[in-house]
């Protein structure tokens, strides 16, 4: 049985649209383990997103998964039929997106949201008893009991979104896939939401995966860190060797480009050249049109993701023939 | 001096379709409907200017062939009680009800968008009272306004576009002021403001420019609709005098004859009422498409 | 060192819009939503001044009440000597050209039916700077120094045909066109991609340096308003409760609320991660605010008279003000 929840083989996601074909996650293969927490970052367009929506099969038509596998506990989601699709969703693993005010029905009252999610998932369920548990959830949220009595618009936003993560959890899922969750979020509020992460990570031996562009937001709280770019991963590895010696140069870019609040710094780095056209991506790296190292193999070929020290991987021609050093 | 390969008759032609493939691509099937109603327009609109080159007699020649004829070789849509060639009528009558539904078009969209967009600017009290004023007539059934209009007016080609207008302006206004209010709202027009502008290069290059995408659609599918009523108002016999060809006047004459048999003369006006409305309907879902912007646009 | 900017007592209420039923029966009390709630500060000539803070704190409205594209409540503005609130249309008209913003969304700033040319070209007809043959080259010349290139191929383009970063290119030209002296940046790289944040930041910095700009840079992250700011004011639910200089206010914060705020801060390196525990609660409603201090309710070294009477903004050290009781 190995320690890995969650295993994306070689997965491709495509989207057919009227000028061509988008081909928003290409040959992406990571792993989560059990109690992690790992950081998707990349910039809008990488693929994180459609990446994480894939876990659940919650990619929309026309787009579809065109190849490779998910696999969660050794079972392949991509080739699951629907019907054991929903029981997935929201039992084992379950998703928080980024708008709470929207992913919360109005309509509803919140202990009528909770009753509904359970007996979803488990419909003979008595009524007393799905409220006690949701006001348990409540409780290691940090909510008072008495809220489940109001709609989705009395609360701040802050509460709402601890409210999804409720009823992300009621049914002790193991894994949670969190698409930006904290952008609608206040600054003090979002760190208390990562604090809020944190304890139930450990509360609940949850595997997190952060999918986000804030790098401050990652490095707060992930194990492991990937970097996306155009459909695919072009850098893996434990937080602390993509912080402080990342690899490859579009990571390098994307760390030195973001203010420090902890440092004095006289000038952000600068990555010149436009986001990459997804119908026709460039050849070969895709980031060789940006990159100030690129070489001629780079606009030829596609470097595979290497491993390195420390099993950091990056996929980048510069590293091909000589091991980075510690 | 250029070769003659170059500009053979296939390749100018690849050339002139390259447009329009592309255009394929990008909207699909919405392009070709806009295609296919702006040919019914196109065609209908030549027939109206230039009527006498296509019809074979004259449309009040009252000798013109055999009374109530079937349609034959001689005449393809037979002939109508006053012996009178239906398609040459046909084809004369496309001028009047195309005339009148167009001058009604532009007659309402001329007052109607200026006053929707000045009340939705201004607002206020001014912009509440118009407001209700506007809406009471759009609420009151279209065609019985029109008819009273028609009866108060009395007959005559520029009555009958008076009383269509009318019926229509309801419509400009509400669009155009429903549009102005929301795009006041729009951080662009304040960000106009912030550099200076006054209110009324505001309303016209800012406010305007981005209202008048919706209304060209509505202007065709304001035609169309013009086109029944007039035609609902010549049917019961409400505005032209009787010597103008008229495809509403020839339906109601034509009504009279069917129980006999003689469906020709029924049919075909009635047939052309429809395939123009058809026409502009089609024009102008197209342009709707077309003119909204699209997701995927880069 | 001139002042560009001397605010007084600034203050401004909405109107918060109830049922009718609530509205007979509050009678004279009103609800209304304090914005901004009597600050005074300065804006020096040549800074980048930072008004920082959270949603509801008031800095956005702040930013727009200065360039008077909405009308006070109550408070003096005066820009160069020049009462800025009894000021006459035409005058006001005539000093926007002096007087630009940048806001937070580049394509909602730009008429979609406006071409890039079109757009940046505009301010110059209206206050009829530079001769209809001069203009373009004026705008493709603005474009080149913005880094939107190739200029001649992007003056006809429109905004849905551009990039986000783009967007925010051409608003910043516009904004540049009339030779302004003092810029308002309304959260300008909020909604862009991250790397992209960066080139906008350092093209303000070059465009500050070479037009001789005064910047209010307002924000609601502290990281990058470290980066570009000299001075940062700290905003919370309408009020400053504390300003002072870039290295003064990080090395020393002196607020309860600044401190907290630095606290929260996600820093972008995993060995720094944050240890203290966030400051509890959330912000209150601003129809409401607590009474006295604002912060109190949240504030851990709250005391009594926390709760009587708003806590003036002191100077707690040269140039370095805090609105806090504490010593």
């Amino acid at each position: 049985m190995s320690e890995h929840v969650l295993e994306i083989k070689n997965l491709t996601i495509d989207y057919p649209i009227s000028i061509g074909t988008v081909r928003a996650v290409e040959d992406v293969s990571i792993s989560l383990r059990r109690g992690e927490v790992l950081g998707l970052v990349g910039e809008s367009g990488c693929g994180k997103s459609t990446l994480g929506l894939s876990i659940l099969k919650l990619v929309r038509p026309p787009g579809r998964i065109s190849g490779g596998q998910i696999l969660y506990h050794g079972r392949d989601v991509a080739a699951m039929p629907d019907k054991e699709i929903l029981k997935l969703r929201g039992q084992n693993i379950a998703m928080v997106f980024q708008n709470p005010l929207t992913s919360l029905n109005p309509l509803f009252r919140l202990d009528r949201q909770f009753l509904e999610t359970i007996r979803q998932h488990d419909p003979g369920v008595k009524k007393e008893d799905a409220i006690s548990r949701a006001e348990k959830v409540l409780e290691s949220l940090g909510i008072e009991k008495k809220r489940l009595f109001e709609y989705p618009h009395q609360l701040s936003g802050g509460m709402r979104q601890r409210i999804m993560i409720g009823l992300g959890l009621i049914m002790d899922p193991d894994v949670v896939i969190a698409d930006e969750p904290t952008t609608s979020l206040d600054v003090i509020v979002e760190a208390g939401f990562i604090d809020l992460l944190n304890r139930l990570r450990d509360q609940f031996s949850l595997s997190i995966i952060l999918i986000t562009h804030n790098l401050g937001l990652v490095a707060e709280i992930a194990d492991r860190v990937a970097v996306m770019y155009a459909g695919r991963i072009v850098e893996v590895g434990k937080a602390d060797r993509i912080y402080h010696h990342p690899l490859h140069p579009y990571t390098q870019g994307l760390i030195g480009c973001v203010p420090n609040i902890k440092l004095d710094q006289e000038e952000l780095v600068t990555m010149g050249g436009n986001p990459p056209d997804l119908v026709n991506p460039p050849h070969g790296c895709r980031f060789h049109p940006r990159c100030p190292r690129a070489m001629d193999i780079c606009r030829r070929q596609a470097p595979p993701l290497k491993t390195h020290a420390g099993g950091q991987r990056a996929a980048c021609w510069l590293y091909e023939n000589k091991e980075a050093s510690a | 001096m250029v070769s003659g390969a170059k500009y053979s008759p296939a390749s100018f032609l690849s050339r002139l379709m390259k447009p329009f493939i592309t255009a394929h691509k990008r909207y699909g099937t919405e392009w070709w409907i806009l295609i296919a109603g702006a040919l019914i327009i196109l065609f209908m609109i030549y027939m109206a200017l230039f009527p006498s080159t296509l019809a074979p007699y004259d449309p009040s020649d009252q000798a013109a062939g055999p009374q109530l004829g079937e349609p034959s070789r001689a005449y393809p849509m037979g002939t109508d009680n006053l012996s009178r060639d239906v398609l040459s009528r046909v084809i004369h009558g496309s001028r009047t009800i195309l005339g009148v539904a167009f001058a009604a078009a532009i007659l309402s969209s001329l007052i109607g968008i200026p006053l929707g967009l000045l009340s939705g600017f201004i607002g206020g009290i001014p912009d509440r009272i118009l407001s209700l004023v506007m809406d009471s007539v759009y609420s009151f059934p279209g065609l019985i306004l029109a008819i009273a209009f028609a009866a108060m007016l009395g007959p005559g080609v520029v009555n009958i576009t008076l009383a269509v207008a009318v019926i229509y302006i309801p419509t400009y206004f509400r669009l155009v002021r429903g549009q102005t209010l929301s795009i006041k709202e729009e951080l662009y027009v304040e960000a106009a403001q912030a550099i200076g502008a006054r209110r009324w290069t505001i309303l016209l290059k800012y406010i305007f420019p981005n209202v008048i995408a919706t209304v060209v659609v509505v202007f065709s599918l304001n035609i169309a609709d013009a086109i029944m009523t007039e035609a609902a108002l010549s049917y019961i016999g409400l505005g032209l005098p009787a010597g103008i060809p008229d495809w509403g006047r020839d339906l109601s004459m034509g009504k009279k004859f069917l129980p006999s048999g003689v469906w020709w003369m029924i049919t075909y006006p009635g047939l052309m009422i429809v395939i123009l409305a058809l026409g502009f309907t089609m024009l102008g879902e197209g342009l709707s498409e077309i003119l909204n912007p699209r997701l995927l646009e880069r | 060192m001139s002042v560009l900017f001397n605010v007084e007592s600034l203050t401004k209420e909405f109107p918060v819009h109830t049922s009718l039923v609530d509205m007979l029966f509050a009678g004279r009390h009103r609800p209304v939503v304090h914005a901004v709630d009597d600050i005074s500060f300065e804006v020096r000539k040549g800074e980048v001044l930072g008004l920082a803070g959270e949603s509801g704190s008031g800095k956005s409205t702040t930013g727009r009440l200065l360039l008077r594209l909405i009308d006070p409540t109550g408070g003096r503005i005066s820009y160069h000597g020049e009462d800025m609130v009894r000021i006459s249309r035409r005058r006001l008209e005539a000093l926007r050209a002096r007087l630009q913003i940048v806001f937070q969304d580049p394509n909602s700033s730009l008429s979609p039916r406006m071409s890039v040319g079109q757009a940046i070209g505009h301010p110059l007809k209206i206050h009829g700077l530079a001769a209809a043959a001069g203009r373009k080259e004026r705008i493709l010349d603005l474009m080149e120094k913005v880094g939107l290139t190739p200029a001649e191929f992007l003056y006809r383009k429109y905004p849905h045909q551009l990039s986000g970063g783009q967007c925010q290119r051409v608003v910043l030209a516009r904004a540049l066109v009339t030779n302004p002296e003092f810029i308002v940046a309304d959260e300008p790289i909020a909604m862009a991609d991250v790397s992209v944040r960066a080139l906008i930041l350092e093209l303000m910095k070059q465009l500050k340096a070479e037009f001789d700009l005064t910047y209010l840079f307002i924000t609601h992250d502290l990281a990058t308003a470290k980066y570009l700011c000299d001075r940062i004011a700290i905003m919370y639910l309408g009020r400053i409760v504390e300003v002072g200089s870039r290295d003064e206010l990080f090395s020393r914060p002196h607020h309860p609320y600044t401190r907290a705020l630095l606290e929260a801060v996600p820093v972008p390196d995993p060995d720094k991660r944050r240890t203290a525990e966030v400051v509890r609660g959330e912000i209150p409603s601003a129809i409401e605010p607590p009474a006295g201090c604002h912060f109190h309710p949240r504030c851990k070294f709250a005391m009594p008279r926390c709760r009587e009477g708003r806590p003036p903004l002191k100077e707690v050290a040269p140039d370095h003000f805090s609105a806090c009781l504490l010593d």
